[in-house]
C-alpha cells in the first residue's frame, strides 16, 4: 500500500466512523425554544409566572426524555414591556441563539413587535397573553398562534354574564390603549346586545394611580355595575379608591380579567364581592383533573400556586413539543402543519383546541368572585368559581370577520 | 352639563387631590429650591417609605408608630446618600447630581424586588380612617380628609422652621449665597445634609400615607416623580409657595378636565405647564436662574 492510498483509506474510514457520530451529535443538539418576557418593569410578577410555567413543561419534557430524543431548552430574555426590546431580543434569539420557535410575550403591543420577527425569520410563534390583532389579519401569519384568550372572547363572555347576573346599568372607566379600548368596544356591544344602558364610559391614561377625579361623576350616576379594565398596579389603586370612597356598596365592581399577583396584593379588604373573569385559577384543582396534575406539579417547585399567565406559557411550550413529535420535525411549517391537523390538546384544564383558520385556540374560562376578608382562604385563595363558560368558537369572531379568507 | 352637586363634588375632589400632588413635590421642591440638586431618587425614596410602612406595620401592627418611624428611616438614608455620594459631586454641573440619583433610583427600585419580592404589598388604611364620610354632596374617603389635615401641618411646620428659626435662616442664607454664609464661619456641609434628610424623610411621609390609597410596590415612584416635576416646575423650581399652589391648580385642571373630557386630563396637565412656561420662563413663583 503506498502512501496516498493509505491517506485516502483512512481517511474515508475516518470519515465512516465519525460521520454517524455528526449524525448522531446533530440530532442530539436540544430543540431550542427563545421567550420573550418582560421580567423588569410593571409586569414583572405575571412575567416570573411565565417563566415559572414554562421551565415547569421544559423540565417536564425532558424528564420523559425529551421531545424526538432531544432535550428541549427554553431561553427567556426581558424584552422590558418594551415592543423594540422586545423585536431586538427576538431577533438575537433567532439569528444568534438558533432557537427553532418562539414562545412568549405579554401584553399586546410587545408581542405585535415579536411576531413581525417571527413573520420576517418565518419561525412559528405561539403568543401566550391577550390580543385581538395576533390572530387577525393583517398581523398574523400562518405560523402565527395565539393560545391565550383574546379581548373579544373575555368581553362577550363576561360581560354576558354581568348583564345576565349582576346588573344591565353599567359604567365603564378602561385604560386608554389596545387593550383597554378593544375591550371597552366588545363590552358595550355585548351591553346593547343584552338590551343594558352605558351611562358612561371613561378612558384613563395607563399607568395611572390617581382615579379619585372620575369617581365622583359615576358615584352621581348610580349604575349597578361598574366594569373596570384597570391592569396590573392600576388595577390596585383603583379598587383601593373605589373602595375608600364608599363605592362597593353603591354598586357591584366587575372586570374582565383578575389577576393572581394583584389578588395576592390587594388580598379580601379589595377584591371581596368584585367579579372577574379568568383563564384558570388554581383553585380548579377541586374539580378539573387537568388542573389537578398542573397545580400539583407546579407546587412542588414553588411555594405559591400557578396563575393564569404561567399557564398559557406551559401550555404554549408543551403544544411545541406536540407538534414537534407529531410532525416528526422540527420544522416550522411542518409543526403549524401538525397542528392545525391534529387541533385537540389538553395540557392543564381540560380540552382545548386550535381553530384551523386562523390558529386561535379555543378554550374554557371562568367567572369569579372575590372572598370577603374573613373568607379568603389561606395564603392564596382569595375567590370563589361562580361560573364556567364553556369554550366555544362563537365567543370570537369568525375567520371572515378577522380577514382570512 | 353635570348637575351642580357633581360639579362641587368635583372641585371638591380636585381640591384634595392637589393637597396630595403637594404632599408628593414638596420634598423634591425643597431639596431642589435650597441645594440646586434635582433628586431623581425621590420616587424610588417615595417608594422605600411605604415599604419600610409595611415592615414596621408588620412588626408594631400599629399604623401611627411606622407612620413617624417610616419617614425617619427613609431621611437617615438620605443622610447617607447626601455625605457620601451627592456631596462629592457639589460645585459640579447640576447633570451629575441629576445622573447619579437616576441610578440610584434604578438600584433601590430592583434591589426591593431581590428583597420583597415581585409582588406589591398590601399597605391599609387605619380602620377607623377606612371608610367614606357623607359629606352632604358626596361620599369621601375618610383617609383622603386625614391626608389633607397631615400635609396642612407639614407646610406649617415647615414654614415656621425655615421661616422662623435660626437653623431655617442659615440655609435660607446658605442657599442665597454659600460663600458669604462660609464666610462667617458657618460650616454648610451640615446644613446641606440636613436639608437633604429632610426632603428625603418628606419623600417618604408622602409614601406611607400614599401606599394605602395608591398600593405600594416597586415602581410606584415612577408616576409620582412624574407628577411632582410638573408640579415644581409649574410653581417654579425650589419655591415651596409655587409648590403649594401649583399642586392645588393641577388638582383642578385634572378634576375639572376627567369631568368634561376625560380623554384630555393627563395632555391639559402638560398643557398648562407649557403656557406657564411660555409666560414666565422659571414657573409661577420661581426665581430665574436656579438651574444655569
Amino acid at each position: 500500500m503506498d502512501r496516498r492510498s493509505f491517506l485516502a483509506t483512512t481517511a474515508a474510514g475516518a470519515a465512516a466512523l465519525s460521520f454517524p457520530a455528526i449524525l448522531r451529535a446533530q440530532s442530539k443538539d436540544p430543540i431550542r425554544i427563545g421567550f420573550p418576557l418582560p421580567l423588569t418593569g410593571p409586569f414583572g410578577a405575571l412575567a416570573a409566572d411565565q417563566q415559572v410555567g414554562a421551565t415547569l413543561a421544559m423540565d417536564e419534557l425532558n424528564a420523559k426524555g425529551g421531545v424526538l430524543g432531544r432535550k428541549v431548552e427554553v431561553l427567556f430574555r426581558d424584552d422590558q414591556l418594551k415592543p423594540a426590546v422586545g423585536a431586538q431580543r427576538t431577533k438575537e434569539l433567532i439569528e444568534n441563539d438558533k432557537v427553532q420557535f418562539i414562545v412568549g410575550g405579554l401584553a399586546a403591543h410587545v408581542q405585535m413587535a415579536i411576531n413581525e420577527q417571527t413573520k420576517k425569520a418565518k419561525v412559528l410563534f405561539i403568543s401566550v397573553s391577550q390580543s385581538d390583532e395576533i390572530s387577525a389579519k393583517p398581523d398574523t401569519s400562518p405560523l402565527t398562534f395565539h393560545e391565550a384568550l383574546n379581548p373579544t372572547i373575555t368581553s362577550r363572555a363576561v360581560g354576558t354574564w354581568i348583564a345576565q347576573n349582576l346588573g344591565k346599568r353599567w359604567w365603564i372607566i378602561y385604560a386608554d390603549y389596545a387593550w383597554g379600548k378593544q375591550n371597552n368596544a366588545v363590552l358595550t356591544e355585548t351591553l346593547a346586545k343584552q338590551g343594558g344602558t352605558l351611562l358612561g364610559s371613561t378612558p384613563y391614561p395607563l399607568g395611572s394611580a390617581e382615579f379619585s377625579a372620575h369617581l365622583p361623576k359615576i358615584q352621581a350616576a348610580k349604575p349597578e355595575v361598574l366594569v373596570s379594565m384597570t391592569p396590573g398596579a392600576d388595577n390596585i389603586a383603583f379598587l383601593k379608591q373605589v373602595v375608600q370612597a364608599g363605592m362597593k356598596k353603591q354598586m357591584k365592581i366587575a372586570q374582565p380579567l383578575v389577576w393572581l399577583p394583584q389578588l395576592k396584593e390587594g388580598g379580601g379588604d379589595l377584591y371581596g364581592d368584585v367579579y372577574g373573569g379568568t383563564s384558570f385559577y388554581w383553585e380548579l384543582e377541586d374539580t378539573n383533573p387537568s388542573a389537578k396534575r398542573y397545580v400539583e406539579t407546579y407546587r412542588k417547585k414553588h411555594s405559591a400556586p400557578p396563575g393564569d399567565y404561567g399557564a398559557y406559557a406551559f401550555s404554549g411550550v408543551m403544544e411545541i413539543a406536540r407538534g414537534c413529535e407529531l410532525a416528526k420535525s422540527t420544522d416550522s411549517e411542518a409543526v403549524a402543519d401538525a397542528l392545525r391537523k391534529n387541533p385537540v390538546y389538553d395540557h392543564y384544564k381540560g380540552k382545548q383546541w386550535w381553530r384551523a383558520c386562523d390558529n386561535k385556540s379555543f378554550q374554557d374560562l371562568w367567572i369569579c368572585r372575590g372572598r370577603e376578608p374573613g373568607k379568603v382562604k389561606g395564603e392564596w385563595g382569595f375567590v370563589d368559581i361562580v361560573a364556567k363558560i364553556p369554550a366555544n368558537e362563537e365567543l370570537d369572531r369568525t375567520c371572515k370577520e378577522k380577514g382570512h379568507a | 352639563m353635570p348637575e351642580l352637586s357633581t360639579l362641587l363634588a368635583q372641585v371638591f375632589t380636585g381640591l384634595v387631590l392637589g393637597m396630595i400632588y403637594v404632599l408628593l413635590a414638596i420634598g423634591l421642591s425643597l431639596i431642589f429650591g435650597l441645594m440646586t440638586v434635582v433628586n431623581f431618587a425621590h420616587g424610588a425614596l417615595y417608594m422605600l417609605g411605604a415599604y419600610f410602612g409595611v415592615f414596621l406595620l408588620g412588626y408594631t401592627r400599629n399604623f401611627w408608630v411606622a407612620l413617624i418611624v417610616a419617614p425617619l428611616m427613609v431621611g437617615a438614608l438620605g443622610l447617607l446618600i447626601e455625605r457620601f455620594l451627592i456631596r462629592r459631586l457639589y460645585g459640579r454641573s447640576p447633570d451629575d447630581p441629576l445622573l447619579l440619583t437616576f441610578g440610584l433610583s434604578l438600584i433601590l427600585i430592583e434591589g426591593v424586588k431581590v428583597f420583597w419580592g415581585k409582588i406589591g404589598l398590601t399597605l391599609d388604611p387605619p380602620r377607623a380612617l377606612a371608610g367614606a364620610v357623607d359629606l352632604g354632596f358626596m361620599t369621601f374617603p375618610a383617609y383622603r380628609l386625614f391626608l389633607v389635615a397631615v400635609i396642612v401641618a407639614v407646610l406649617i411646620a415647615l414654614y415656621f422652621f425655615l421661616g422662623r428659626t435660626n437653623i431655617g435662616l442659615i440655609i435660607r442664607a446658605g442657599s442665597r449665597d454659600p460663600l458669604m454664609v462660609r464666610a462667617l464661619g458657618i460650616d454648610l456641609g451640615r446644613v446641606w445634609l440636613v436639608v437633604f434628610g429632610l426632603g428625603t424623610a418628606l419623600a417618604g411621609l408622602a409614601g406611607i400615607l400614599a401606599g394605602p390609597m395608591r398600593g405600594a410596590y416597586a415602581e410606584m415612584g415612577v408616576t409620582m416623580v412624574i407628577e411632582s416635576f410638573v408640579v415644581i416646575v409649574v410653581g417654579g423650581m425650589g419655591s415651596l409657595l409655587g409648590a403649594v399652589v401649583a399642586g392645588l391648580l393641577i388638582g383642578q385642571v385634572v378634576g375639572l378636565t376627567t369631568l368634561f373630557v376625560p380623554k384630555l386630563a393627563e395632555i391639559m396637565v402638560f398643557m398648562v405647564m407649557a403656557v406657564v412656561l411660555l409666560v414666565r420662563p422659571s414657573g409661577l413663583f420661581g426665581e430665574a436662574g436656579l438651574l444655569e
